[in-house]
């Protein structure tokens, strides 16, 4: 087995760490808008830009719908093109995503998950990249800071991969990741440049010997058939998580998978959730451990491609699991996060009692007491047998 | 013709064939026709710069007339004209008039 490449641990921001990530990856172009609800990731790259430490064509772009133009321009040039973007600013790209996607673009994006105005809020939940869900990227979120570190690099290998060619977002949590401190584990620069290789893209605008027209006009005729390529490249874009988390953990120690489960498998009950506070939902694991209650969770890695078949297989044993969704979608029976679960449990079976919590919308804090209350939510539910109607909302005020 | 299956299109709708636009006739959309005035013509080749059909048409370093094949009868050419040497009529009526003629 080949020896595993230790990175400097450094006390990092969650913004820095990624921009340090992108500094690494040193990709060919980088279009980002500077203000808010910009992070501090365009801010610290701009300064590896402005110091020589990349080669990278940095445009200071005049909005977030012009930035995610500019990296598809990139892309289509044959560019490895990257943007970072938070909250409304992902709002604002929101023709652009759909177009990164359909012309099989490879741009990575890092996301600072942010809470959409009004009100103006600007601090975490998951409303900006969920409303982008149906766009056609790759969304990973991560749980740590580290974790976000390592997708920012993965990501360049599941988007470039040949069979997948899509866009993807590598999502973290706004302040609770992006803006606090912990000790990360940077790699060595050659190592990350080793790892992502050198992007060959199959087609160039600027190419001309071999000239291709990118954005052409598809009416009914073809226009469904090129969708369907994106369902298929989304399909094979779980085995490329799969196999680039894996590769991973071999170089580094950290393996990474679509899901990853905590004190799963024996439980009876378990939280189902997405982002940092699986780091919370896991302290309360060990408390309630201790004193002997099997519970568990289940945090989701990889949104888009949905991966169904893992998190049926994980839950379908459970005598009630709790969804917690960090983002609305109004007037809907459940919210994005139960709605995906409940329909992996319906097709692939069997199928536990479920309750959907929905918390910290705008940033509202969890509290381990609270995630300590949705364990006892579902012992109580596997007692009676009944699951009360509707969605519970955590930690709103009556 | 046989359209091809998802399995079978270059992905992202990417065309690999240079110059399929030539066919597809834009000429077919227009409403107006440009006429144009040689005897007005300064041939300063701002139409030919403007036009996105590239439809005014060019010989010996001199504009020599339109392509009403690609021109899409916009009448970018007749507004960006210095010299007023391209009259927009209504298409109509240029068709009645060269069936007149002719
Ligand atoms: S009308 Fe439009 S398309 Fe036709 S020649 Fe003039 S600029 Fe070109
Ligand atoms: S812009 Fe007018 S004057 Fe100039 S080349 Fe065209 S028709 Fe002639």
């Amino acid at each position: 087995m080949r020896v595993k490449v230790k990175g400097k641990p450094v006390a990092l921001r969650g913004d820095e760490a990624v921009a340090e990530a992108m500094r690494q990856i040193n990709p060919d172009v980088v279009a980002a808008y500077p203000i808010t609800p910009q992070t501090e990731i365009v801010q610290t790259f701009g300064q590896f830009v402005a110091n020589g430490q990349v080669d990278t064509e940095f445009v200071a772009v005049e909005s977030e719908h012009a930035s995610m133009s500019g990296c598809i321009g990139a892309a289509a040039s044959g560019a490895r093109a990257q943007t970072a973007t938070s909250g409304p600013g992902l709002a604002l790209m929101w023709e652009m995503l759909w177009v990164a996607s359909g012309m099989r673009l490879p741009i990575v994006m890092h996301v600072v998950n942010r809470a959409l105005s009004a009100p103006i809020n600007i601090t975490c939940d998951h409303n900006d990249s969920m409303g982008a869900r149906d766009c056609g990227w790759v969304q990973l979120y991560a749980g740590t800071m580290q974790e976000a570190y390592d997708n920012a690099i993965q990501a360049v290998r599941i988007a470039e991969h040949p069979e997948v060619m899509l866009p993807v977002m590598s999502c973290m949590d706004g302040f609770i990741l992006g803006h606090t401190f912990e000790p990360i584990e940077i790699l060595p620069d050659e190592t990350v440049k080793e790892f992502i290789g050198t992007y060959k893209p199959k087609h160039s605008l600027l190419d001309v010997e071999h000239p291709v027209t990118y954005g052409s006009v598809v009416f009914h005729e073809c226009y469904y058939e090129y969708k369907r390529q994106q369902i298929a490249a989304m399909e094979k874009a779980a085995d490329v998580v799969l196999q680039v988390g894996q590769e991973f953990g071999d170089l580094t120690g950290r393996y990474y998978g679509l899901i990853e489960g905590y004190e799963l498998e024996d439980a009876d009950f378990a939280i189902v959730a997405i982002g940092s506070i699986g780091g919370t939902i896991k302290k309360v694991i060990n408390d309630l451990r201790g004193q002997g209650q099997k519970v568990g969770l289940l945090r989701l890695r990889c949104f888009r491609p949905f991966p169904a078949q893992e998190v049926a297989q994980a839950l379908g044993n459970k005598r009630a699991v709790a969804v917690l969704d960090r983002s609305l979608s109004f007037g809907a029976q459940a919210h994005q996060l139960q709605m995906e679960v409940a329909y992996a449990l319906l097709t692939h079976g069997p199928i536990p009692k479920m309750v959907n919590y929905v918390y910290g919308i705008g940033g509202r804090d969890l509290l381990p007491s609270e995630i300590e209350g949705v364990y006892r939510d579902l012992m109580e539910v596997a007692e009676t047998g009944i699951v009360p109607p509707g969605v519970r909302y955590l930690s709103v005020r009556q | 013709m046989q359209l091809k299956g998802w399995k079978d299109l270059a992905i992202g709708a990417v065309m690999l064939e240079p110059g399929s636009c030539l066919a597809y006739e834009t000429g077919s959309w227009r409403t107006q026709r440009p006429i144009l005035d040689l005897e007005k013509c300064a041939h300063c080749f701002i139409c030919w710069i403007f036009c996105p059909e590239s439809s005014i048409q060019v010989r010996g370093g001199k504009v020599t007339g339109i392509d009403l094949t690609y021109c899409k009868g916009c009448g970018i050419c007749s507004a960006e004209c210095p010299r007023q040497a391209i009259d927009m009529v209504m298409e109509a009526t240029a068709r009645k008039g060269a069936k007149d003629e002719g």
